[in-house]
């Protein structure tokens, strides 16, 4: 070996050795999402989400940082499955962030391996109010259901006298049920009866024939967005309970903007409130539909799930900028309490430092026909900044 | 008491329009299996096939009588060449065999119905004169309903004349019985199995089309209502046309007016009713083999 060469593999390894922190730093995420099983449609929602905040904030990170994005399928509601991939993505991968996750029970099932492993999760849609509590590395920027619910009861009794809920037979459903109850009671209202509903069930007029029958002024109703919450709006409207003047209301999950198209006009004049709605006319969310439509298909409409998986990103890159490309777990999480967009497609969104449970804006909205197409057109602001109200009164017991 | 009259006759109509329901989408089904004796778990295949023929028509400005009648017919050709193709092959076999083969079949038409039509259900859009209510002593019933009602009434009438009538039924039910005694009498079997098997798929695939409005078709469909065909076809008996007619009418009934008076048990009543009623009668209501 001559002096010549040995000098320049040394300038070289030097060099390299220079340029490693800028150049090789390879931040690594996690998504576990469904795309497979009965839910791959929820699945598919987040991804459309990832893929187009990557596509186009791919370039909004510290120079020589990258993104790398490990996807896996949760096959549908199954925590076993969750839990082991997000293990192989822990130890295998060696991710520096999870995300994803459309299930609640996927969602527990983590929970205690993020805390282990500290690796920091953001939850981009699972709702269940109470999973963050004692898992510190998780953060979330969907929604909770109180979160629409409450206000929602709270509305309601101020327009009407009573209330009839129907609401699925699942947790969540037993939530929206609670919430709404307790937001419509607290204003004046009286609630005339309450039903739940089967989760899987082909027919529900006999449960419309007994609401019709019970008179109240309102049906306050909570279904897996889909098929259940078409078909029950489809028996109040085959019973005529809309001529009775009795009035449909719910949180937008019933009336998705994804789902709404096929859902027909049973949809028309269903009253919710919730945190996105595509139809509202914010600069922000009029690009952000218009880029998803370019990206998708024109026939398209970005559901809240989109939102929150670009939201979810906009969360985590951020950290990843302020860190400039060097996470670590301690840091990520305190920053991520900070972490707050006036530009989400939905307004402003924040995280709770106090809970790591999304802070969002609640909007009154009624379906109706824009252009030939049904929309949840965006009637009133409820509140532009709504912390879980579960929680809420967790505090106060 | 005029309340509680009024009511009974919109748990009784309500019943009998879901027990039209449960029927027309199982039709098929008690063709296939109850008379045929092939244990074909892929009848969803077929109802939700000619569930997407008729939206897809509807979508496109086809008139509804006319896209019923496509949704049979299209289903029906279909159904000849897999029959022809794959089904013949497993007449003889063991029930395993058929569950196994017919299982398969049903993954294969999911996942090729998520590629064709995407997750998301399928809007019905009904013609006019099938929308809204009727009125009738001061209470409403819904259209549609009372379209199911009275065509399934003529469904059921033309299918028992068809099999207990026409010379058609006499070789089926004879082809059924004893395949080598019918065959050596000189009735072609192969074709007339050919020919029923075209039916009772057609008559699946209209059933999926009528029920469309109230089942919503999406991929999923053949997994989710499974459990709904095999209920009404065990329940009213193999071997029988009748039988799943009258198990589909008591389901409908029963469960709705449970729904109606005890929601709370509105979940599992439907099971609980099948369960006592094979226990009570292991072959069905109108069951011929055991």
């Amino acid at each position: 070996m001559n002096i010549t060469t040995s000098v320049s593999t040394g300038l070289a390894a030097a060099a390299l050795l220079l340029a490693l922190p800028a150049a090789a730093q390879t931040v690594k995420i996690g998504f576990i999402s469904s795309y497979s099983g009965a839910a791959a449609a929820q699945g598919d929602q987040l991804d459309k989400g990832v893929k187009l905040y990557m596509k186009l904030n791919g370039d909004k990170l510290p120079p020589g940082v990258k993104v790398e994005l490990i996807t896996r399928d949760d096959t549908g509601p199954n925590p076993d499955v969750a839990k082991r991939i997000a293990q192989e993505l822990i130890v295998r991968d060696k991710v520096d962030f999870l995300t994803g996750i459309v299930w609640t029970p996927n969602m527990a099932a983590i929970g205690p391996l993020t805390t282990e492993a500290k690796v920091p999760f953001v939850s981009m849609n699972a709702a269940g109010a109470r999973i963050m509590v004692n898992a510190p590395y998780m953060a979330r920027v969907s929604f909770t259901i109180c979160q629409s619910a409450y206000p929602l009861g709270q509305w309601a009794a101020k327009v009407h006298k009573t209330a009839y809920t129907a609401v699925s037979d699942f947790a969540p459903g037993h939530e929206a049920e609670d919430c709404f109850s307790r937001g419509f009671k607290e204003g004046g209202g009286q609630i005339v009866g309450s039903v739940r509903v089967p989760l899987a069930n082909p027919d529900f007029v006999p449960f419309m024939q007994r609401i019709k029958d019970a008179k109240p002024a309102t049906i306050f109703g909570f279904n897996p967005a889909g098929k259940a919450a078409t078909a029950m709006m489809k028996a109040y409207s085959d019973l005529g309970l809309d001529k009775a003047g009795i009035k449909y209301i719910g949180t937008g999950d019933i009336v998705t903007d994804e789902e709404l198209q096929s859902m027909g006009d049973v949809a028309l004049g269903v009253t919710t409130i919730h945190h996105y709605s595509a139809a509202s006319d914010r600069p922000a969310n009029r690009n952000f539909v218009a880029a998803y439509r370019k990206e998708f298909g024109e026939n398209l409409t970005p559901g809240f799930m989109v939102v929150a998986a670009w939201d979810a990103m906009d969360a985590i890159y951020s950290v990843i900028r302020e860190q400039g490309g060097k996470v670590n777990a301690d840091k990520t999480m305190e920053l991520l309490k900070k972490w707050r967009s006036t530009t989400s497609p939905r307004g402003t969104v924040a995280i709770d430092p106090e809970t790591r449970d999304v802070i969002n804006p609640e909007y009154l909205r009624e379906v109706r026909k824009v252009g030939g197409r049904l929309a949840n057109v965006e009637i009133e602001t409820i509140s532009l900044a709504i912390k879980d109200p579960l929680k809420e009164f967790d505090k106060k017991k | 008491m005029d309340a509680f009259l009024s009511s009974l006759v919109s748990v009784a109509f309500h019943g009998v329009a879901y027990g039209m329901i449960l029927y027309v989408i199982s039709v098929g089904l008690s063709v296939t299996m109850g008379l045929m004796g092939f244990t074909n778990l892929a009848h969803g295949v077929f109802a939700m096939a000619g569930g997407y023929i008729l939206v897809s028509s509807l979508a496109n400005a086809v008139p509804f009588p006319i896209a019923l009648a496509m949704s049979f017919l299209i289903v029906a050709a279909a159904s000849v060449v897999l029959e022809r193709l794959l089904y013949s092959r497993l007449y003889g076999a063991a029930e395993l065999e058929q569950v196994l083969f017919t299982i398969g079949l049903i993954f294969m038409s999911v996942a090729v119905a998520r590629l064709i039509f995407g997750t998301l259900q399928q809007p019905v859009i009904l013609p006019d004169y099938l929308k809204g209510q009727f009125s009738l002593l001061g209470r409403d019933f819904p259209a549609y309903r009372v379209f199911l009602i009275l065509f399934s009434s003529a469904m059921i009438a033309g299918l028992w004349f068809g099999v207990e009538r026409t010379i058609w039924g006499a070789m089926v039910r004879a082809a059924v019985d004893n395949r080598p005694m019918a065959q050596s009498v000189g009735i072609n079997t192969k074709r007339l199995f050919s020919i029923t098997f075209a039916v009772g798929s057609g008559l699946a695939g209209l059933g999926g089309a009528l029920g469309a409005e109230i089942v919503a078709i999406q991929p999923t469909y053949p997994f989710e209502q499974l459990v709904y065909f095999l209920i009404v076809v065990s329940v009213g008996g193999l071997g029988s046309l009748r039988g799943p007619f009258v198990a589909a009418l008591l389901i409908g009934i029963t469960d709705t007016a449970c729904k109606y008076w005890v929601p709370q048990f509105g979940a599992f009543f439907i099971y609980v009713a099948t369960i006592g009623l094979l226990l009570w009668r292991p072959a069905g209501l109108f069951g011929k083999r055991t």
